[in-house]
């Protein structure tokens, strides 16, 4: 598929001129898909610069005047409750949690590729392992413990969760790329009389740096994003965005455009991350099989 | 970081005790993070298994029992919660297979250069970058919604243009709840498979590729022989990957359906046992069920990454 642009030189020019045509249609085609898959997403940030009243007419008006009421109403505008205590919430468990993650997995990944301990193969699968099971499994004896410790809402029992859930991912991904500083270097660096420290900062950092960032990024996409526990083990106080979002709409009534705009702000700190690293996502995500 | 500073190893020093005292220098850099895993993941699912062993029942505290494996009787007895079970293997199965196909379509495209490729990738992966929650209220409230929804907004648009004047406006989430769940989901994963796949496309040799086309090979016959046995790593890494991750699912199905109308997968019934129902000893079976399926779908997985991890450890 990749010839298109480069025709083989016995093929007659009309035929080039085909394959020409057929790239561009291609191309097109992409474009298309492009849209469509992105027009849902769209829709709800046109939507939520729209008025309640614009937002909810059938069939939809394009020609609305924009407006930046739901973004008010949604912090409190309209003297309704403010959704800044859940955004503190997810923000400070998100990124406790990663701070936590890379000191946990840094370590665990210097002793799987730098200098790798015994049988380093089996303990990566163990952490793989822990990663297979399933939220649901444990959900119940964690609310018991947290119920009899006077822990339930509070964000420092979803930073601790948070944790586990991520670092089979982390120890995996830092793994990989800690795997890319050639050993050689660091070996030479200590003939030079150079401490872990040193070699650590000078050594492995540079080479390994843009890859730890990813590991914390995706980490923090994660923590961000999840449900289940924040819904279970939190109440008023540690409330976190999502569990806040799904309560928007019951507490209030539908306001599509506040909805719209209330999604958006929460979405916003996942996907300007994500546009930021992509390719490291699909890697993280794939758990560092895919390069 | 926890690293203690490690034996030079050019200066041996005498004994076994030193060598051991190396060994253990080399393992602490690990055991934080083990000893953590253990204590939050693996704990709490023993205590699981032992109060699935349970007729507990918190509304009911007296009442509780040691009842040996009725509970698990009654997971695979009760009428709802087998169907919890048929709806999961319905649900992972339709959204991994429907998102794999159109990812690998969108994946083939994506996969040549044209104008503006970048814009276009990024348009594509928004879907799946929205915060889940986000994306289900988006689906059930923007798209979904009987009055005001694009769908029948676009359906009404569409007649109105045709000169019919009331257009049919299905109620999406009560007609066909499992479908709407099902696209939503689908939505959101294809991304990840067209990620996945286009990372596979892009490592494929150049120069077999090169060779096959001036041996004469067409379009399909290459992507049948050559394409396609180059991505199955990546269409197996895909598949397993997005089965493990959407048995889990419970955003969706919590968020557009409330598990009713025959939506509710084992996570959400688990969820509802021990939450509304305060059925603990049931909940904790059903639980043990979940992670039974999912360890059997993850036995491939796991073969699968570790195929692709042996390489990777051969070039080390």
């Amino acid at each position: 598929m990749t010839t298109a642009t480069h025709p083989p030189r016995h093929q007659l020019p009309s035929a080039a001129r085909t394959a020409r045509r057929r790239s561009a249609a291609l191309g097109l085609l992409a474009w298309a898909a492009g849209i469509s898959f992105c027009l849902p997403a769209l829709w709800m940030l046109l939507t939520s610069f729209h008025s309640e009243a614009d937002a909810a007419t059938n069939p939809p008006s394009l020609a609305a005047s924009l407006t930046l009421d739901g973004y008010r109403e949604f912090f409190g505008g309209g003297g309704g409750p403010t959704p800044w205590p859940p955004l503190i919430n997810s923000l400070s468990a998100s990124l406790f949690s990663t701070v936590l993650v890379l000191v946990l997995s840094l370590p665990a990944a210097y002793a799987l590729s730098i200098r790798r301990v015994r049988k380093w193969t089996d303990v990566m699968f163990f952490f793989l392992s822990t990663k297979m099971l399933p939220v649901v499994a444990g959900l119940l004896p964690v609310y018991l413990f947290a119920k009899n410790t006077g822990m339930l809402d509070n964000i420092w029992l979803l930073v601790i969760l948070y944790t586990s859930m991520n670092l089979p991912i982390a120890v995996w991904m830092m793994q990989s790329f800690l795997s890319d500083v050639p050993v050689s270097i660091i070996e030479a660096a200590q003939v030079d009389g150079a401490r872990l420290p040193t070699v650590l900062a000078r050594v492995v950092a540079p080479v390994a740096g843009p890859g730890i960032a990813a590991t914390a990024l995706i980490c923090f996409i994660f923590s961000w994003n999840e449900l289940l526990f924040a819904r279970v083990l939190t109440g008023v106080v540690a409330q976190t965005a999502p569990v806040y979002l799904t309560g928007f709409v019951t507490s209030q009534g539908l306001f599509l455009a506040q909805l719209c705009a209330a999604s958006v702000v929460v979405s916003l700190p996942v996907l300007a991350a994500g546009y930021a690293a992509q390719d490291k996502l699909v890697q993280g995500l794939s758990l560092g099989a895919v390069k | 970081m926890a690293t203690p500073t490690g034996p030079t190893p050019y200066t041996p020093r005498d004994g076994a005790r030193s060598g051991r005292m190396r060994a253990w220098a080399t393992r602490a850099p690990l055991l934080p993070a083990l000893v953590f895993l253990v204590a939050v993941t693996q704990l709490p699912f023993v205590a699981t298994l032992v109060i699935s062993l349970f007729d507990w029942n918190s509304l009911d505290p007296e009442e509780r029992a040691f009842s040996g494996l009725s509970n698990y009787a009654s997971v695979f007895t009760d009428p709802a919660l087998r169907e919890s079970v048929l709806t999961t293997v319905l649900l992972t199965a339709s959204v991994v297979v429907a998102s794999v196909v159109l990812g690998l379509v969108l994946a083939l495209l994506l996969d040549r250069a044209f104008l503006g490729r970048g814009m276009v990738r990024t348009l594509l992966i928004t879907p799946f970058l929205l915060v889940p929650v986000s994306a289900a209220l988006l689906w059930k409230h923007a798209l979904y919604n009987p009055e005001y929804g694009l769908f029948n907004g676009a359906l009404s648009w569409a007649a109105g243009l045709f000169g019919i004047d009331s257009p049919a406006q299905p109620d999406w989430i009560s007609e066909m709840p499992l479908l709407a769940v099902e696209a939503a989901l689908v939505w959101q994963w294809t991304p990840f498979m067209m990620l996945i796949l286009l990372a596979g496309l892009q490592s494929r040799p150049a120069e077999m590729m090169e060779a096959a086309r001036l041996d004469g090979a067409g379009n399909w016959q290459m992507f049948r022989h050559l394409t396609l046995p180059h991505l199955r790593r990546y269409l197996e890494l895909g598949i397993l990957l997005g089965s493990v991750y959407i048995v889990q699912n419970f955003d969706a199905v919590f968020t557009i359906t409330s598990g009713g109308l025959g939506t509710a997968n084992l996570p959400y019934t688990v969820y509802q046992t021990f939450y509304q129902a305060h059925e603990y000893g049931l909940a904790s079976a059903a639980g043990v069920v979940v992670v039974i399926g999912t360890i059997m779908v993850a036995t491939f997985a796991l073969r699968v990454v570790s195929s692709l991890f042996r390489e990777e450890a051969t070039r080390a």
